[in-house]
């Protein structure tokens, strides 16, 4: 059975329902683990086989969204060794194993560069970013999103549409053109909000923050590695939908992205 | 040292959302056109680095390199005309400053020096046919608060200068004392406002008397001790101000109604507010009530395993001068007031009621009074930042408009958290500290935040002076704390904890100290944010971010590694002890020593006199003949409508427990009664969150004013599926000043007017059997300038919490099908004073309404019985602006019409239409069932006031019909559309 680790610590702040989103799914092997334990050589990510970087408020998101902890990963080494966070990532990546990151967990993984890596080479060069929303402010809305059929995205498998809550400030999506060419060739973009009608749209608030072809998430080449500014562990019963006391619920939408995952790994 | 100055901005191609929201306000508010507002965020480091050094960490972590340009020491960019950089004074919380020093030091790998530091501004470059004057009224409107920040604004030709607010003090550390066997009455009066001690004569007579025992005297001796110190004088002060201690609530009161019946009431709290919860306790015979009024928060049982907390407090004056600052330090405090409950809850939601004048205001305000719009954006950008950054959703909430708020707003901030029963085998609830616990501060370091100001006066203003009167919070360093303090509770490595708020180790060690009997505090040990403060002011100050624990010592080992591994600084700063004392040393010399017994128990009580002024209800006649403008109008007006931009900004769904949300309906836009948790991952039990406050009724009855808002607070409740055997509240007062001077001529009327609200709490608490846990009072809500005096209206907000059995069975406000048939239940009356259809008319006058808690209580029961059985598809309160307005959200929300027969209303009197549609009788709840359960809500219903009033229909018109007259008739999106525009754009 597959390990999985969900991070926390520094302002993050969805650890808790990451982890009983993973055991929803079926995870038998979930734990919710603090940077500091990685960093004091208590818990090593090689032990598993799928990270969970999950939303948040990274170090108060004081100069950007999760920048500090792009810092904290290139810098800060593991104790009593020479070893970085970021090398000992980069091992886990390399492993071939999964990660997941959401709203602040994805502005991570852009900004480090783990994604979209457009050159294979996890040079953790960042391409991509999630910056201030058109808006000017935070909002929590429910949004309709569109999936992206041909993206290698092993988390979006036999799933078309989803309906998720964004709750976020920062979640524009923007990148150069050349990159967004590379992007949309490669069929990286995984997300796209859109209106009822299951179109993506640049319309607010069905588009919530103004991001570039509508897009609210993406992967690697692999398809293993994405990220999503919408929370799915916000939407693991039917009792979180907005609707639920006038709709039939049959499933929690963003429940289906933890069980691909764990049924890749199985 | 060298100092580097770093600008980071968007890359010009780029929008700049900053810059436009200034550029829309100027022209919205101030009506200056700018051509174009660019920001960017400037840092300077002030440390011994070069810029070689650092390169990589200026372009790679303050800048992000897709959508960035960074300069170093760059010049102004000449394309602009003019540029204004807003800065921080000296000593105000810097949190993007500190955050960027912490990552640099990551980068470097070792800690900076003392005293080296990374300070952040902001720079907006304009352009366009604007003048110098046009920047400083813009700068002074919309960018700077002088009491907490500084502003400078440059011509093109300027060159930027470096600004560093470092803080500075030059005096040298002393310990005053004061001879006050040698001191007048005047002169007692006199040290107690110049050092801002806020104690009166016989207070300060008392301390005088007390500080004259040989007995006491002979023991201070030992230490070196004989004059009271400053230490001692402020520490006295703060245990006995009216923050701490409620002096009004424990005063005796000769009350005289106002028809000559006279009555002495010893302390409010005890005779009405403590006592009805005793009373409702003694009749229950269960276990619901944990832990009521002893704690920093009430604790209630949740189920077998677990117990809720839940705690509301006020920051008014704060919010008044930074209302940014005010506000996140009010939620980021009240978060500490749960954590700080038994051994400490985990936060689980937030709640926040704000009190504002009309943000639209247009006339002259009265000096030092920041405008409505500045509080409201600044109080709820607060709220925003402390709720969203904590990870802790906002669930519940409301704003209500009242001019007479113009000089305090009022910010009400509430936490709840969920803990277990027990922990390692104890009741969670119970603090314990024995002599020779260590007392250990957890949590943010201490500045001369927050104190008294009496700093202020004493001490000449220069540049390095530390601003103190306002704080802000700092989200993030508290939640590496709570994280921390979860981990060391669920370890048993400490047996109490408390916050540091009002009084900071004065208050926190005291009070802590009553349970050992006595403790020795070593103030020099205690971290600083800067060296020079004084040790009075490390006793006292209200820095945040602060917890005290007691630590056995035989875990402090543990406690202090695990702290730092968390990345959360803990200090031993003494010990509890047994003897009676508290001993403060500094550097090894004892600065105060005083009987625990005194500082707690010592303060005289307070007399006082309340003489009730009735207001005599009259009829009031409206001649008002469109229903359908006045139905549309009250949709529109402040109070009533749509708060959806502003509830929008706070997460209300972190930790995925949120299962009805504020907005609900076809189009989630329709306004929830309360909001509906779920905490626990395995069970279907949950929380109902709902409140109610009707301060529009202060200036007829307060006795009315606090039934109304009760009932409110339990009718939402119910209406969500609550289930009134299994509530509780909490109450918040907000008073303005209730005691006569020649200044406040009609104190004993206020306070008559405190007397009756404090009644009505306990009639109606009992009469319900809805317990009151906890509360807070904020009793001086006035502003006074010169002649000109504004004094908030009495105003009293019950939180309620409510334990669901099931939230599966839980029910939203909008119309779910055509066909559904229609109810309501309670009696309609001729009772609009106060009515929000009366504040549009600018009329005076009529009946206030009455809460009948007898009939509503069996109202109460039968629908919760009703929803229990699965009858109810929606359920919505009457209130602000009456029926009319509720069956309207009822429609829009759920994208359908409706046929109403007005007539069928249950009503007591002849009531005209205008009476029917818009009165605000209280206890009134709009229902709607499918055809089949007719019989059966018939049946549970029996003998109670309740009517079958019309149907829900497909189409888009909201229809109200009267003896066959149609008189109103309007398409629902109309109506919503009225109700959405006033502050969407706000």
């Amino acid at each position: 059975m597959a390990k999985c680790i969900v991070l926390t610590g520094f302002g993050i702040n969805c650890e808790q329902e990451c982890l009983w989103a993973l055991e929803l799914a079926g995870a038998k092997n979930a734990e919710i683990v603090h940077i500091s334990q990685i960093l004091e050589g208590e818990k090593k990510l090689n032990n598993y086989q799928f990270i969970v970087f999950p939303g948040g408020f990274l170090d108060g998101d004081d100069l950007g969204s999760a920048k500090v902890q792009v810092n904290r990963f290139t810098y800060a080494k593991i104790k009593s060794g020479k070893e970085k966070l970021i090398d000992s990532l980069l091992s886990f990546i390399e492993k071939g194993n999964l990660a997941l990151g959401i709203c602040n967990g994805f502005q991570f993984m852009v900004k480090a560069g783990i994604i979209p890596n457009t050159e294979k080479k996890h040079s953790f060069k960042q391409e991509t970013t999630l910056t201030f929303n058109d808006s000017g402010r935070f909002e929590d809305r429910w949004v309709y999103l569109k999936v992206n059929k041909n993206s290698p995205c092993i988390f979006t498998n036999g799933i078309d549409t989803l309906y998720l809550p964004v709750r976020h400030g920062e979640g524009k999506f923007y990148c150069d053109e050349k990159t967004l060419n590379k992007i949309e060739a490669n069929n990286l973009f995984v997300l796209q909000y859109s209106n009822q009608k299951l179109e993506p749209t640049m319309e607010y608030p069905y588009n919530p923050n103004g991001s570039l072809n509508a897009i609210a998430g993406i992967c690697d080449t692999t398809g293993r590695l994405f990220g999503l500014m919408p929370h799915p562990e916000a939407f693991i019963y039917p009792y979180h939908h907005p609707r639920w006391t006038r709709e039939k619920i049959e499933e929690a939408d963003g429940l289906k992205i933890f069980k691909n995952a764990l049924k890749y790994l199985a | 040292m060298g100092t580097i100055r770093i600008e980071v901005g968007l890359k010009k191609n780029l929008t700049d959302p900053r810059g436009k929201n200034l550029q829309k306000k100027a022209k919205q508010f101030m009506n200056i056109q700018i051509d174009e507002v660019r920001t960017s965020d400037i840092y300077t480091i002030d440390a011994n680095l070069t810029i070689d050094q650092i390169s990589e960490f200026i372009n790679k972590t303050l800048c992000d390199p897709v959508i960035n340009y960074v300069k170093i020491n760059p010049e102004f960019d000449s394309t602009y005309d003019f540029f204004c950089e807003i800065g921080f004074l000296p000593g105000v919380t810097d949190n993007v400053g500190k955050t960027a020093k912490s990552a640099l030091e990551t980068f470097l790998g070792y800690q900076l020096q003392e005293g080296e530091n990374i300070y952040t501004s902001t720079l907006y470059a304009f352009k366009g046919n604007i003048n110098e004057r046009d920047i400083e009224y813009i700068a002074s409107e919309l960018l700077y608060n002088p009491l907490i920040q500084q502003h400078r604004i440059y011509k093109k030709s300027d060159k930027p200068i470096i600004y560093i607010p470092k803080v500075i003090i030059k005096q040298k550390i002393k310990v005053e004392t004061f001879d006050l066997k040698k001191y007048s009455d005047e002169e007692l009066m006199k040290l107690s406002r110049e050092r801002l001690l806020a104690l009166n004569l016989e207070e300060m007579k008392t301390i005088r008397d007390f500080f004259e025992n040989k007995d006491f005297l002979r023991e201070r001796e030992k230490y070196g001790l004989k004059e009271i110190t400053d230490v001692e004088l402020e520490s006295l002060a703060q245990t006995w101000s009216e923050h701490c201690k409620h002096k009004i609530f424990n005063a005796t009161i000769e009350y005289d109604d106002g028809e000559g019946n006279i009555e002495n009431i010893k302390s409010l709290f005890k005779t009405y507010i403590k006592s009805s919860t005793e009373l409702i306790n003694k009749e229950r015979k269960d276990n619901f009530l944990v832990s009521v009024f002893v704690d920093n928060a009430g604790v209630i049982t949740f189920n077998d395993k677990y117990n809720v907390v839940f705690k509301v407090e006020t920051h008014n004056s704060p919010s008044a001068l930074d209302p940014y600052g005010g506000a996140l330090t009010g939620i980021v405090g009240v978060n500490r007031d749960v954590l700080g409950t038994g051994l400490g809850a985990k936060l689980i939601f937030n709640t926040d009621i704000f009190c504002f004048a009309d943000p639209f205001y247009s006339e002259p305000l009265p000096p030092k009074i920041l405008h409505p719009r500045r509080i409201y954006d600044g109080v709820i950008t607060g709220v925003e930042h402390g709720g969203n950054k904590s990870g802790i959703p906002t669930i519940n909430g409301s704003i209500v408009f009242d001019n007479r708020y113009l000089g305090k707003p009022l910010v009400y901030c509430g936490t709840g958290g969920i803990m277990p029963k027990e922990i390692n085998g104890k009741p969670s609830h119970e603090k314990e500290v024995k002599d020779g616990y260590l007392i250990v501060m957890s949590g943010g370091r201490i500045g001369k935040d927050g104190i008294h100001g009496a700093t202020f006066s004493s001490e000449e203003l220069h540049e390095g002076s530390p601003a103190t009167a306002v704080q802000i919070g700092d989200p993030i360093t508290q939640k590496k704390m709570a994280d921390f303090l979860y981990i060391a509770r669920d370890r048993g490595l400490y047996t109490s904890i408390t916050d540091n708020g009002a009084g900071g180790l004065s208050s926190s060690v005291g009070e802590m100290a009553q349970l050992s009997g006595g403790c020795e505090i070593e103030l020099e040990k205690a971290p600083l944010k800067y060296q020079g403060l004084q040790p009075w002011e490390i006793l006292l100050s209200e820095s945040q971010e602060r917890m005290t624990l007691a630590v056995p010592p035989e875990n402090i080992e543990e406690f202090l590694r695990l702290s730092k591994q968390y990345d959360v600084e803990s200090t031993v700063i003494g010990k509890f002890t047994s003897t009676g004392y508290l001993h403060v040393k500094y550097a090894g010399k004892t600065v105060a020593f005083m009987p625990l017994d005194f500082l707690h128990n010592g303060l005289p009580e307070m007399k006082l006199k309340a003489k009730f002024n009735p207001y005599i209800e009259k009829k009031i006649n409206i001649s008002h003949e469109a229903p359908n403008e006045l139905l549309k109008n009250l949709l529109g007006s402040l109070n009533i409508c749509s708060k959806e931009t502003v509830v929008r900004k706070y997460d209300h769904e972190v930790q995925a427990m949120t299962i009805i949300k504020p907005f609900v309906g076809l189009y989630n836009d329709g306004p929830s009664d309360g909001a509906i948790i779920k905490p626990l991952p395995d069970s279907y039990e949950g929380l109902v969150i709902t409140h109610g406050i009707c301060p529009k009724y202060s200036d007829f009855d307060t006795y009315h004013m606090a039934a109304c808002a009760l009932d409110e607070a339990i009718r939402n409740a119910v209406c969500c599926g609550g289930n009134i055997d299994k509530m509780a509240c909490l109450d918040n007062f907000c008073w303005c000043d209730p005691i006569k001077s020649e200044k406040n001529p009609d104190g004993e009327h206020k306070l008559a007017q405190l007397v009756r609200a404090n009644k009505a709490l306990y009639d109606y608490t009992t009469s319900y059997g809805v317990p009151c846990i906890s509360g807070k009072d904020s009793m001086k809500n006035d502003y006074i300038m010169g002649n000109i005096k504004i004094s908030i209206p009495p105003t009293l907000l019950f939180s309620l919490i409510g334990v669901i059995e099931d939230v599966r069975k839980t029910v939203t406000m909008d119309f779910k099908n055509s066909g559904d048939i229609i109810f309501i239940t309670g009696i309609t009356k001729d009772e609009l004073a106060g009515s929000e259809l009366l504040r549009l008319l600018n009329l005076k006058g009529g009946f206030v309404p009455k809460v009948d808690a007898k009939t509503n209580k069996k109202i109460y029961k039968a629908l919760y019985n009703a929803i229990q059985n699965g009858y109810i598809n929606s359920a919505h309160d009457c209130s602000d602006g009456g029926f009319a307005v509720a069956v309207a959200e009822m429609a829009f929300s759920g994208g359908l019409g409706c046929e109403i027969d007005l007539e069928r209303l249950p009503s007591e009197g002849n009531l005209s239409t205008i009476e029917l549609l818009f009165s605000e009788s209280a206890g009134r709840i709009i229902f709607t069932a499918k055809e089949k359960h007719l019989k059966d809500i018939e049946k549970i219903f029996n003998g109670l006031p309740f009517a079958k009033i019309g149907h829900v229909t497909d189409g888009q018109l909201l229809k109200i019909s009267y003896k066959n007259q149609v008189i109103i008739q309007e398409n629902i999106f109309t109506l919503k559309e009225c109700w959405q525009k006033t502050l969407r754009d706000l």
